[in-house]
């Protein structure tokens, strides 16, 4: 019935979106804002960057840190420019592909040249298709399905690809000796999650990993209560459980288990990042938990320190996530791209989208998630994995 | 041994379905509505909790009991506003109104708390209790959750039975228009069944989220739809059918984890539903009801 209704709503949105579109030319309004902001010349153009990340309903969390993450790095190009380089307008899809869609028309509408977004897969790989059609460049922070790259050759992550994490957890797991019998926990409802447990089993079975306990896993309907799971591992003698999914989950995998006395090592991807954040969490149960991830807040460089320090100033000192820095990232890359005269704001979107593809495939970018990092032909990252250590309410860097 | 633990974990799990459940099955008792926003008000019970005991450091049993004065005020209020104006309406209307109230509750939670969920401190004191030489752990959370189910159905039972209010509600359950002719207070009734389901439905928040302690503005929404099934399973409209048909669904959804598949355990547990219906189209202490044409 709910799902009836969202349905229903959904398509009276898409209506009175149809309604207001309209018939705004698009290059158009961008030459518009461009005569509005600029004095003249036309090296103060502005760009107009669009993007699309849920920041209502349950993947909130990811939209709003990518949100932020795009809005600083935006406000910190203008603010040293002198002058409007880029204009951020930011759409909700509520991780829905249908609304996904409805932003990104919103969005061209009102004249996006580039597109960083969306955050969730499903979503991306609704948008990404359309992209292509379009000729519209699309950097995704955090959309880490595989498929999204591979829709076509403007597509680029900013994030690993799932299986290429589930690769390197089974790798790093067998150098280190970290367990040897392994128990797995998935979200089976979500591609991120099982993206990666698939990788990672192919892995662990090419490796010879002694995986016990493969089956453990829940869906987005039923994962309030994930305690059956822990017991499963704990009754298989489980002593390494790897956990691909996200920290709000994982938070409760650890609370189930240090209920029933179970004391294995705890193994996470990327999703982990944001567990010492959850309101309430008691963050010792963290202890010596390890994640495979591109960014540390705790980072020590330059780099990090700056952007935590802006992103801690800029919104209420939340400490920001994987999802905040890749974001941030983003936009960092397109600035690069700009200011290796790769582009210039009074392109067309698709004559940007054919500069950048071509810019990206050949630059090295560093940002706050790895440095020296390229894309390949496909729009896939290269980012050299970091396995991190929790230590009283720390990242630590794992050797 | 391993039975036993997965059987207990069932029973504590099906406690907090038959909780919510009663709160379904008496205003569909006695209102003839399905409040589906009833899932939602555990939600905001929950988050009342967290902040007084986790954030505020209140006594846990002083911080439950005033999640229960709010849940019941706001209840009383939805109630008040949202569907008495409806009480002559055609039931699809209350039904899409109370959909409309379920996602009312969720916006306004996600914009006072955001939608990053928080990790919810247990309000149970109790330590885990180990059994057989450390073969069998049963948390605090899970002994309290089944304790409070059993007392909370019989005190329930003995005031729906034994009380004048209670024989009103049972009254206007009977037959609406007669129990108004007699001199019952309808609108009062049913105010102060939505009160009494409410408050319960604090309880179940605080016992869920001890239990799970994720919590965020759709905390509600899942455990609240597998309790609409655990009340349809015992019976809508029967209190003891609402103990039973939660039970059992906890039991069967937990005991197909375990044993045969966490992918397939909502499959299962729907399809047993789908059995007992065809069976039994009541459910299993449904009355059966004789429509007059």
């Amino acid at each position: 019935m709910k799902k009836f209704v969202s349905g229903m709503l959904a398509a009276v949105m898409a209506l009175s979106l149809a309604a207001c579109s309209g018939n705004t030319d698009t290059s158009s309004a961008a030459q518009d804002s461009q005569a509005a902001t600029s004095e003249g010349s036309a090296s103060q153009a502005t760009i107009k960057i669009g993007g699309i990340g849920p920041t209502t309903g349950g993947n909130a969390q990811y939209g709003n840190a990518v949100k932020n993450g795009e809005k600083l790095a935006v406000d910190e190009i203008n603010a040293a420019a002198g002058y409007t380089v880029f204009e951020l307008q930011f759409e909700d899809d509520e991780s829905d592909p249908e609304t996904a869609l409805n932003a990104y028309n919103a969005l061209k509408d009102w004249g996006m040249q580039v597109l960083v977004g969306p955050v969730t897969s499903d979503p991306s790989l609704n948008v990404a298709s359309k992209c292509v059609d379009d000729n519209m460049f699309m950097l995704t922070p955090s959309a880490s399905a595989e498929d999204v790259a591979l829709t076509g050759s403007n597509i680029f992550q900013m994030c690993f690809t799932d299986p290429n994490q589930g690769v390197v957890s089974a790798n790093y797991i067998k150098d280190n000796n970290l367990g040897s019998n392994i128990g797995i926990i998935y979200d089976s409802s979500d591609p991120y999650s099982t993206g990666i447990y698939t990788a990672f089993m192919a892995e662990a079975q090419q490796l010879g990993l002694n995986i016990v306990v493969s089956d453990a896993s829940f869906q987005a309907d039923n994962k309030s209560d994930l305690s059956v799971q822990v017991q499963n591992c704990q009754d298989a003698g489980a002593d390494l459980v790897f956990l691909p999914i996200y920290y709000n989950e994982a938070s409760q995998v650890l609370i189930a288990a240090d209920r029933i006395g179970y004391d294995p090592v705890f193994f996470g991807c990327d999703g982990m990042d944001g567990i010492l954040g959850v309101e309430g969490f008691d963050t010792s149960l963290a202890d010596g938990l390890m994640m495979l991830c591109p960014f540390s807040a705790f980072g020590e460089d330059e780099t990090t320190t700056t952007f935590v320090n802006a992103y801690k100033a800029a919104y209420n000192d939340e400490t920001p996530n994987q999802f905040a820095a890749d974001a941030y990232d983003c936009v960092y890359a397109i600035y690069q791209a700009l200011q290796d005269g790769a582009i210039s704001a009074d392109m067309s979107s698709s004559e940007m989208c054919d500069a950048l593809t071509s810019a990206f495939t050949t630059m090295s970018f560093d940002g706050t998630t790895g440095v020296g990092q390229t894309w390949d032909e496909n729009g896939m990252i290269s980012k050299e994995p970091k396995v991190y250590t929790i230590e009283s309410g720390a990242y630590v860097l794992a050797d | 041994m391993q039975f036993l633990s997965y059987l207990i974990s069932g029973i504590s799990l099906g406690s907090v379905y038959a909780l919510i459940a009663l709160g379904y099955t008496m205003v569909y008792g006695i209102a003839k509505m399905l409040n589906f926003a009833h899932g939602d008000i555990i939600m905001i019970g929950s988050y009342v909790i967290f902040f007084a005991f986790g954030s505020f450091g209140w006594n846990p049993i002083v911080a439950v009991l005033f999640s229960m004065v709010v849940c019941t005020i706001l209840g009383v209020v939805i109630e008040r506003i949202a569907y008495r104006p409806l009480r002559e309406a055609p039931s699809l209307a209350v039904l899409i109104t109370a959909i409309g109230v379920s996602y009312l509750l969720q916006q306004v939670a996600q914009l006072l708390w955001t939608s990053n969920a928080k990790s919810f401190t247990s309000v149970v004191g109790f330590q885990k209790v180990t059994l057989f030489d450390g073969q069998l752990t049963i948390s605090g959370e899970t002994i309290v959750t089944i304790l409070v189910c059993v007392v909370i159905m019989v005190a329930l039972t003995l005031f729906v039975n034994h009380t004048v209010p209670g024989h009103a509600m049972l009254a206007v359950s009977e037959d609406r228009g007669a129990a108004q002719l007699m001199g019952v207070n309808v609108n009062a009734t049913i105010s102060l069944t939505f009160a009494i389901g409410s408050a319960l439905a604090a309880v179940a928040g605080a016992l869920l989220c001890s239990s799970y302690p994720s919590l965020s503005p759709t905390t509600g929404a899942m455990p609240g739809i597998k309790a609409f099934v655990a009340a349809v399973f015992g019976g809508i409209g029967s209190i003891p059918g609402a103990l039973i048909g939660g039970i059992l669904l906890g039991i069967i959804e937990n005991l197909s984890k375990a044993y045969i598949s966490t992918q397939l355990s909502d499959a299962i547990v729907f399809a047993v539903l789908i059995v007992v219906l065809l069976v039994k189209p009541t459910g299993l202490l449904g009355k059966k009801v004789n429509v007059k044409v």
